[in-house]
């Protein structure tokens, strides 16, 4: 049958691990060996045992804080963008494609590229900063707590940028032209057109992009690990859940650490998260769709 | 209408967000080409010679060649893999009327959601007992798996658009069923199964996270995870190491600058409506 095919990969290398997720988080593991039920004993260590769970709202603190800012910093910028590329001037093609050359790299090269960028020393970003003149802004900025996520924050909307700027823009070309000209000979300057009409018309594709945003900001792995390390460094200020979770379920220098019975609980925590709350934010956006 | 000061302040923001993205990009493709010294003491400056020494370095004393063979090896399967077992999928629930037709169809896009990367610590131990892992057969088989739901949305969705009028002419006309798929269908959704592939395989192409998990001996490993390898090595010789990044990027980069239509369409596709 056509089916059977496609059906058996995603079974078995979808379905099947996700539920096995699920129970595996409530046994007690030595290794790779099941080594006895533990009940709800991972969750509780997780939830409410430090240091696990100090490590755990360490990290959860650290996603909210990269989710917001990307949508505030990434995502804003890109419904601007959009809108200046809807205007279809002169090298908007152009314009368009260089946007979008980052999304199209690896978040490895992405991530090595920008830390060689950040170096304290030789870093592009310090060369440029004292070429201007700001030589007092020179900083550390992998190096210090203060900065560090902040950094991370800004390469992850470097490299995205795009994604979003495209989605708004398609969105915003299917905006009928009468609707907007309209608008104008009843004397709506562009901003007011920009609030009145083209926010609430691009709805459906805010409602996209803010679950994706949400989705890839609980998911973060590979932007930290290649730029802060397993560790989040330094000291754990871009710890984030997806490093966290690695580290427990694969273990790092101190390797006493590592239990896939709390890896498989926090797995299953932050799978029940994403899907809570994307399902719920579906929902709540699909009506402002229908509301605006 | 645009006032030409507005269409001016918008050009301005978008040659400013060009430049930002594109000057990284450069640096990177010069310091490629200069020695660590030039780097620190004139970053911005072209290189003194265009000379290929960080490249040969690379050439000779690394396994560029094998993570880029592997990463090849690694995407074109699984793709193929995908699109084969997704599109027969996608024809049967597209084309044909049964019991549980929608069902199955909703079980496909379930798969959308699921961030699979939590679900590794099974896939790990299902791997093992399989014995593969540290075998490229088993990046092969995640990934294909992974790529399925957005697949068979993508080829249902252009599968139903085509008329039944076209079919039913090639069933009067004595065509089976295996002819009307090969002959009429497949060639008439080449466009879909462009999209589907891109959408696919860039993600694939640039994936880390399995391979860190997955693969283990060095000559297995894909481009992005020797990366991190070579990168590690080298971590003092900042010439190679850009020659190293800027090698990384290239295929890929090439490829989207011959096709950026196809790529945005095929990476946004599902964010987009079409």
């Amino acid at each position: 049958m056509l089916l059977t095919p496609a059906l058996l990969l995603l079974i078995g290398f979808v379905t099947l691990p996700i539920l096995s997720a699920f129970v595996y988080a409530f046994y007690k593991w030595q290794g790779l060996a099941r080594v006895g039920f533990a009940g709800f004993d991972n969750f509780r260590l997780i939830l409410f045992q430090p240091p696990f769970s100090t490590w755990t709202y360490n990290a959860f603190l650290h996603n909210i804080v990269v989710f917001v800012s990307l949508m505030v910093v990434q995502n804003g910028t890109a419904f601007f963008l959009a809108w200046a590329l809807s205007k279809q001037l002169r090298l908007h093609r152009f314009h368009q494609v260089s946007l979008f050359l980052p999304v199209i790299l690896s978040t490895v090269i992405i991530g090595f590229l920008w830390k060689l960028f950040l170096n304290p020393l030789f870093g592009l970003v310090n060369q440029t900063l004292i070429a201007i003149g700001l030589e007092n802004w020179a900083q550390p900025w992998l190096g210090q707590p203060s900065t560090a996520l902040a950094s991370l924050i800004l390469v992850n909307a470097w490299h995205w940028v795009g994604f979003p700027t495209l989605v708004y823009l398609a969105a915003m070309q299917r905006i009928p032209r009468e609707i907007l000209e309209s608008a104008e000979i009843d004397g709506a300057g562009e901003w007011m057109r920009i609030r009145r009409i083209v926010w609430p018309l691009v709805a459906p594709a805010t409602t996209i992009v803010v679950i994706l945003t949400f989705i890839g900001a609980f998911n973060w792995f590979e932007l930290p690990y290649i730029m802060a390390g397993l560790e989040g460094a330094p000291f754990h200020s871009t710890d984030v859940l997806g490093l966290y979770f690695y580290r427990t379920a694969f273990g790092t220098v101190s390797a006493a650490l590592q239990d896939f019975g709390r890896g498989s609980a926090l797995a299953v925590l932050i799978f029940l998260f994403i899907l809570g709350i994307s399902a719920w934010w579906v929902r709540m956006l699909r009506r402002r769709e229908i509301d605006l | 209408m645009l006032k030409p000061w507005q269409a001016a302040l918008y050009q301005a923001l978008l040659v400013m967000t060009s430049l930002v993205m594109l000057y990284p990009v450069v640096i990177m493709v010069l310091s490629a080409f200069k020695t660590t010294g030039e780097i620190y003491s004139s970053p911005f400056a072209l290189p003194d010679s265009f000379a290929l020494k960080n490249l040969a370095t690379i050439w000779r004393e690394t396994r560029f060649l094998t993570y880029l063979g592997n990463s090849l090896l690694v995407t074109i399967t699984s793709i193929a893999v995908m699109l084969a077992s997704g599109t027969l999928a996608a024809y049967a629930l597209a084309r044909y009327a049964f019991r549980g037709n929608e069902a199955i169809y909703l079980f496909f896009l379930a798969g959308l959601m699921v961030p699979l990367k939590l679900a590794v610590i099974p896939l790990f131990i299902e791997l093992r007992a399989l014995g593969l892992i540290d075998n490229r057969l088993g990046l092969v088989l995640v990934y294909a798996a992974m790529g399925l739901p957005s697949t068979v949305f993508i080829m249902t969705g252009f599968l139903r658009t085509i008329p039944a009028e076209l079919e039913e002419a090639a069933r009067i006309d004595g065509a089976s069923e295996g002819r009307i798929l090969f002959r009429i269908m497949l060639p008439l959704s080449r466009p879909a199964l462009v999209i589907a592939g891109i959408h696919n395989a860039v993600p694939i192409w640039n994936d880390f996270f399995f391979p860190l998990v997955l693969i283990q001996s060095d000559h297995a490993k894909t481009l992005p995870q020797g990366l991190t390898v070579f990168m590690g090595e080298y971590s003092t010789d900042w010439g190679v190491l850009f020659a190293g990044l800027t090698l990384s990027a290239l295929p890929l980069t090439m490829v989207y600058i011959a096709l950026s239509r196809q790529f945005i369409a095929g990476l946004t596709s599902g964010a987009v409506k079409g």
